[in-house]
């Protein structure tokens, strides 16, 4: 039974505070015991406690699976895109180096690429995912388009991002402010200015990359 | 994400999906798409293997037609080589089928194929017994039949028909026999 339709994902980084109970849940899962398929990352943990929890977005053309050389990421009907399929699987990493957004991971000891694949088994048959479910601030929300505009009439949700030359339609929600205008930011670019003199070699490694083709 | 979206998926270069090179099409993302090529190459495989079979089917045909032929007649020897209890081995009807003549006694004229029904090893004459025999696994045959006596064997040696005319020995025919 594929996810219903008007039942979207939506991922609110300004409630995010940062408690990993969707971490912990998520590792709890019986389909991949052990291994979270979320990541909480932090903006700048100097600075500022901001946190962003991260899960598949789900594309409409996924990266993941443009890249793979063994045609092992598929995508469901409903736009769910799943983990690699274990017989094809060859853990060559493309996937994780060419994610956007950083999603999916390697499991070198099983060599299989895992991601989230928002809790197919439990969204399949109309249940939310196990972080939607335990996040108790609702950073993450899983519920229709209707019920988020009427819960959080500040905020929008979009899910068209420009990646450099990339652009990229979601399945899965990301809330802003708003009247916020959407800015793209190049993600080299933006490393680059921001680490500058603070580590010559980090910045010298990931900024002289050599870049193949610039159209 | 509604359905209709999902049915004109967008591809990285901007392309709609008919101006997409081929080899998209071979490996879809979509499941549904993975699943029918999937089942594509099965019916493919399917149509080629029974093509295949019908082929060989065909050829049968046409060897069974050349089967049936009967072989060419051929001198084997002239009765004055043979004494009587002596064998003489020839080939017929190709150069690859070994045959014993045997001569039983004046006008007795016997002769098989020398391949054991076994594992078709040649047979030898010991007509001192009135019989032939396979020294791989002791197999034996009747001399005077060509039946299985003893040993592995249970089909009898082929049988070559003969024809004596003006004191020499032809083969006319192979007489393949059932147990």
């Amino acid at each position: 039974m594929p996810v219903p339709h008007d039942y979207l994902f939506f991922i609110d980084p300004n409630r995010c505070i940062g408690c990993e109970s969707c971490v912990q849940a998520c590792s709890e899962c019986d389909t991949h015991k052990g291994h979270s398929m979320i990541h909480l990352e932090f903006m700048n943990r100097r600075e500022s406690p901001q946190s962003v929890p991260v899960v598949c977005m789900h594309c409409d053309s996924p990266t993941c699976a443009e890249v793979c050389p063994a045609d092992a990421i598929k995508r469901t009907e409903d736009g769910v895109v799943q983990t690699a399929r274990k017989p094809r699987c060859i853990a060559c990493n493309n996937c994780v180096l060419a994610c956007p957004f950083g999603v999916p991971k390697m499991n070198t000891r099983e060599e299989l690429m895992m991601k989230c694949d928002m809790c197919y088994d439990r969204t399949s048959e109309g249940k939310r995912p196990m972080c939607a479910t335990v996040c108790p601030s609702q950073a993450l929300f899983f519920g229709t388009q209707a019920e988020i505009d009427r819960l959080r009439p500040r905020s929008r949700a979009i899910n068209d991002f420009q990646f450099g030359q990339q652009k990229i339609h979601t399945k899965v929600r990301m809330m802003v402010p708003h009247d916020a205008a959407i800015a793209h930011i190049d993600v080299v670019d933006a490393m680059c200015a921001d680490m500058g003199e603070d580590d010559p070699m980090l910045s010298a490694a990931v900024c002289s990359l050599p870049i193949v083709s610039k159209t | 994400m509604n359905g209709k979206d999902l049915q004109a998926p967008a591809f990285p270069d901007g392309r709609l999906e008919r101006d997409q090179p081929k080899w998209r099409r071979d490996f879809p993302i979509d499941v549904e798409a993975d699943e029918y090529g999937a089942r594509r190459d099965f019916t493919k495989f399917l149509v080629l293997t029974s093509l295949a079979f019908a082929c060989g089917q065909i050829w049968i045909v046409f060897l069974s037609l050349f089967r049936g032929r009967q072989p060419a007649e051929q001198r084997i020897a002239a009765i004055t080589d043979l004494e009587i209890g002596e064998a003489v081995s020839f080939h017929y009807p190709t150069d690859r089928d070994p045959c014993l003549l045997i001569r039983q006694s004046d006008d007795v004229f016997l002769a098989y194929s020398s391949q054991c029904t076994h594992l078709m090893c040649p047979v030898r004459p010991d007509l001192a017994h009135n019989r032939l025999h396979c020294p791989c696994h002791e197999g034996y045959f009747d001399a005077t039949t060509g039946q299985p006596t003893a040993g592995p064997p249970r089909r009898p040696l082929p049988r070559i028909h003969l024809r004596i005319d003006r004191g020499i020995v032809y083969a006319t025919d192979v007489e393949e026999r059932a147990s």
